[in-house]
C-alpha cells in the first residue's frame, strides 16, 4: 500500500485551513467586542479578486496588502453602519454577500474572462519546498496568527476592553470607553484578516479567482467560530478540521475507482459543518450583547 | 425574571430594526432603491460605461411595453415566492437563508414528477404539490437543529443550501438526466407546465400561483390563530411565551410554510418558463432565486403587499438588465451590485433620518444665502 496519499492529505488540509482560520480568528476579535459579520463572504470574495489585480500590479506582497485593504474598507462601511447608524447586522451582511457576488462576476467579466481569471505566476506567492511537500508560506502565518490574537484577548488591557463592549457596554461606556469606536476597531480588524484569507485564495492557493472562489468558506469560518466559543486556539483546530475534509474530498474525487459520486463528496464539509456545530452548542458562551447595537439609554 | 427581562427589550428593538416599522415604510424603500441606482451608475462612470444609456435601455426593457412588464412580472414570480418564505421567518423573529436551497429541491421534485402520465391539470396540480413538500422537507433539518439543538438558522440554512446544491447537481447528472441531452434533465411535459398567459412572452399562469400563495400566506398571518402567534413569537418572544404560546411550535411553522412557498417557486421556474421547462446542468435559472428573494422581502417589508410591487421592481431589474446588457454593453452582473447597496441602505433603520438631516441643513443653506442676497 503506498502511504503517500497522507502526506497529500496533510499538504492540502494545511492550504485548505488558512482562509478558514485567518477568517474565523478575524471574526473572533469582532464577535468578543460585540459585532456579528455574516458579510464574511462577500469580503473573501471581493478581496480574492482585489489580491490578484493587486499582485498582478505589483507583487504578490502588494496583492496580500490589497487584499487586507479591501477587507478592511468593506468591515470599515459594515461596522460604520452597525455602530453610529445603528443598522441591523444580519441585513448588513446579507447586502455585502449580494454586492461582492455582483460585483466579482462584474469584474471578472471586465478582466475579458467571464467567471475565472487566471492569476499570472510571477505574481503568485511562491511555496517553500518541506519534506511533505510545497508549501505556501502563508500557512506558517496563520499558523501564527490565532496564538497572537489568544495572548492579545487574553493578557492584554486592550483585549479587556473588547470584552467589555461586547459583553456590557454600558458599563464600559461608563468607565470611559468609546464602545462604538472599539467595535468599529474589533471588526475593520476581523475585515483585514478576511481579506487576507481572501488574497491568500487567488495568488498563494489557486492561483485564478473565480467568481464563486470563497465556496462558503466565510460561513464555514462563522461555523468555526461557533465551534471555537471564540478561543483562537480552537478556531485553529476548527479550520483544520474543515480543511481536512476539504482535503479528503479532493482527494476522493480523484481516486480512480470512484467509489462515490463527486457530488456527494463535496457536500462533506458542510455536512461535518452541521454536525460540528451542534455537537458544539451548549457548552459554549457569546457575549451578552453578541448581535446588537449599542445605544445610549 | 430579570433575565427575561433582559431579553425582552432588545429583542423588540431587532425586531424595529428587521422590519423597519418606521414613519413611512414606502418612502423609505424607494430612497433605498435610489441609492442602489445611484450608487450603481457611479460605479457604471468608474468602469467606463455610460448610467444614463444604461438606465434608459433597462427601464425600456422592464417597463418600455407589454412585453416588458409580462417579462418583468415573470422574472418576479418566483421571487414573490421566495421573498414570502424569508419574510414569514423574519416575522417570527428567525433570519432564515434557507430558500435557495429549497427551491433547488421544489424544482427537482417537479421535475421527477414528469416521469408520471396524468391528465392535464391533474399533472400539474401533482407537481406542485410535490414540489411544495420537498421544499418543506428541506426547511426541516434547519428547524429541527434550530430546535432541538439551538444552532443558528443561519449557519445551518447556508449549510442546507450547499448541499442541496450539491444534491440537485448529482440528480440533475445521473438520475433526471435526459437520455438524449446530458446537459439537461427531462422537459415536463405539456400535461404539467402552467400555460403561457400572454401569448409570445414567457410569462405564465404560475403568477397567480405566487399571488394565490401570497394572499394565503397574507390570510394565515393576519387572520389566522397560528399567524397570531407567529407574529408574537416574533415580536416579544417572552411575552409570547408567558403568553401561552409554544414558542417551539410556532418556529417550526414558521419554517414549513416558508419552505412550502421556496419549493412553489422552484416548480413555477421549470414548469412555467418557456422554452426549456427543465432543469439545465449548472442550473442557471435557479441559482440565486433564493437570495435575492430576502431582497425582495426588505424592499416589501415583509409584507406580502408590498413583496408583490417590489417583485415587479427586481424582476424588472432582471428583465431590463437583459436589455442593458444587449443594448448599452453593461454586464448583467450590474443589476446584482445594485441590489446588495439596496440591501445595505435597507440596513440603516435611520436611513430617513440622515435623509432629512441633509434636507434640513440644505433648507438652512438656502435661506442663509436667500437673506444675505435680500
Amino acid at each position: 500500500m503506498n502511504w503517500s496519499f497522507l502526506t497529500d492529505l496533510l499538504r492540502i488540509s494545511l492550504h485548505a485551513m488558512v482562509p478558514i482560520t485567518l477568517t474565523a480568528v478575524g471574526e473572533i476579535v469582532g464577535e468578543t467586542a460585540g459585532l456579528f459579520n455574516i458579510g464574511l463572504e462577500g469580503i473573501i470574495l471581493i478581496s480574492a479578486l482585489a489580491g490578484a489585480l493587486g499582485a498582478e500590479a505589483g507583487g504578490p506582497m502588494v496583492g496580500l496588502l490589497a487584499g487586507m485593504l479591501v477587507g478592511a474598507l468593506i468591515s470599515l462601511i459594515f461596522s460604520i453602519i452597525n455602530t453610529y447608524w445603528k443598522g441591523d447586522q444580519m441585513i448588513t451582511g446579507i447586502g455585502i454577500n449580494l454586492f461582492a457576488a455582483g460585483f466579482v462576476a462584474f469584474g471578472l467579466i471586465k478582466l475579458g474572462s467571464p467567471g475565472f481569471h487566471s492569476v499570472t505566476r510571477t505574481a503568485q506567492i511562491a511555496k517553500l519546498q518541506t519534506p511533505i511537500g510545497s508549501l505556501s508560506p502563508m500557512i506558517f502565518v496563520a499558523l501564527v496568527i490565532p496564538f497572537i490574537i489568544h495572548w492579545f484577548l487574553k493578557r492584554t488591557r486592550a483585549g479587556l476592553i473588547l470584552k467589555a463592549a461586547g459583553e456590557n457596554p454600558e458599563a464600559a461606556d461608563v468607565a470611559g470607553i468609546n464602545v462604538n469606536l472599539v467595535r468599529l476597531l474589533a471588526t475593520t480588524f476581523g475585515g483585514v484578516l478576511a481579506g487576507l484569507g481572501g488574497a491568500y485564495m487567488s495568488i498563494a492557493w489557486f492561483g485564478s479567482v473565480t467568481k464563486d472562489i470563497s465556496a462558503g468558506r466565510g460561513f464555514i469560518a462563522l461555523a468555526t467560530v461557533v465551534f471555537s466559543g471564540l478561543n483562537p486556539l480552537l478556531a485553529l483546530l476548527g479550520g483544520f478540521i474543515f480543511g481536512f475534509f476539504q482535503s479528503l474530498a479532493t482527494w476522493i474525487k480523484t481516486l480512480p475507482s470512484k467509489p462515490i459520486p463527486w457530488q456527494f463528496v463535496e457536500m462533506l464539509p458542510y455536512i461535518v459543518t452541521l454536525l460540528v456545530v451542534a455537537g458544539a452548542i451548549g457548552r459554549v458562551r457569546f457575549p451578552k450583547e453578541l448581535g446588537k447595537p449599542y445605544k445610549r439609554e | 425574571m430579570s433575565r427575561d427581562m433582559t431579553e425582552t427589550v432588545p429583542q423588540k428593538e431587532k425586531l424595529v430594526h428587521r422590519t423597519l416599522t418606521g414613519l413611512n415604510p414606502a418612502i423609505e424603500s424607494l430612497l433605498a432603491a435610489a441609492v442602489g441606482l445611484i450608487i450603481g451608475a457611479i460605479l457604471m462612470l468608474v468602469w467606463g460605461y455610460n448610467p444614463w444609456k444604461a438606465y434608459a435601455a433597462l427601464l425600456q426593457g422592464a417597463y418600455g411595453d407589454a412585453y416588458g412588464w409580462a417579462s418583468s412580472a415573470a422574472r418576479g414570480v418566483p421571487l414573490i415566492l421566495t421573498a414570502l418564505t424569508f419574510s414569514i421567518c423574519v416575522r417570527a423573529g428567525m433570519f432564515n437563508i434557507g430558500a435557495e436551497g429549497q427551491v433547488y429541491m421544489g424544482a427537482v421534485a417537479a421535475v421527477a414528477v414528469g416521469y408520471f402520465t396524468l391528465p392535464a391539470g391533474l399533472h400539474l396540480i401533482v407537481g406542485l404539490i410535490f414540489a411544495m413538500i420537498a421544499g418543506a422537507i428541506w426547511s426541516l433539518g434547519p428547524a429541527i437543529l434550530r430546535l432541538t439543538r439551538g444552532v443558528n438558522e443561519v449557519i445551518s440554512t447556508i449549510m442546507f443550501n450547499w448541499i442541496a446544491r450539491f444534491l440537485t447537481f448529482y440528480m440533475v447528472a445521473f438520475v433526471l438526466v435526459d437520455p438524449l441531452r446530458g446537459e439537461k434533465t427531462i422537459s415536463i411535459p405539456v400535461s404539467a407546465r402552467f400555460p403561457v398567459l400572454i401569448r409570445g412572452t414567457d410569462l405564465s399562469w404560475s403568477i397567480f400561483a405566487a399571488v394565490a400563495f401570497a394572499i394565503v400566506i397574507y390570510f394565515v398571518l393576519w387572520h389566522t390563530v397560528i399567524g397570531y402567534e407567529v407574529r408574537a413569537a416574533g415580536l416579544n418572544p417572552s411575552a409570547a411565551r408567558y403568553g401561552g404560546i409554544k414558542s417551539k411550535r410556532t418556529m417550526l411553522m414558521a419554517f414549513v410554510l416558508g419552505g412550502l412557498g421556496a419549493g412553489l417557486a422552484g416548480a413555477t421556474i421549470v414548469m412555467g418558463n418557456p422554452p426549456t421547462y427543465a432543469i439545465i446542468s449548472g442550473m442557471p435559472q435557479l441559482m440565486n432565486a433564493g437570495f435575492d428573494g430576502m431582497a425582495v422581502a426588505m424592499v416589501g417589508r415583509n409584507h406580502p403587499i408590498g413583496i408583490l410591487i417590489a417583485a415587479l421592481f427586481f424582476g424588472g431589474l432582471t428583465a431590463g438588465g437583459r436589455t442593458m446588457q444587449f443594448t448599452a454593453g453593461v454586464p448583467l452582473e450590474m443589476v446584482h451590485v445594485v441590489e446588495g447597496v439596496i440591501v445595505l441602505t435597507m440596513a440603516i433603520p435611520e436611513l430617513i433620518r440622515v435623509f432629512r438631516v441633509m434636507r434640513s441643513s440644505w433648507d438652512r443653506l438656502m435661506s442663509v444665502l436667500r437673506r444675505r442676497s435680500a
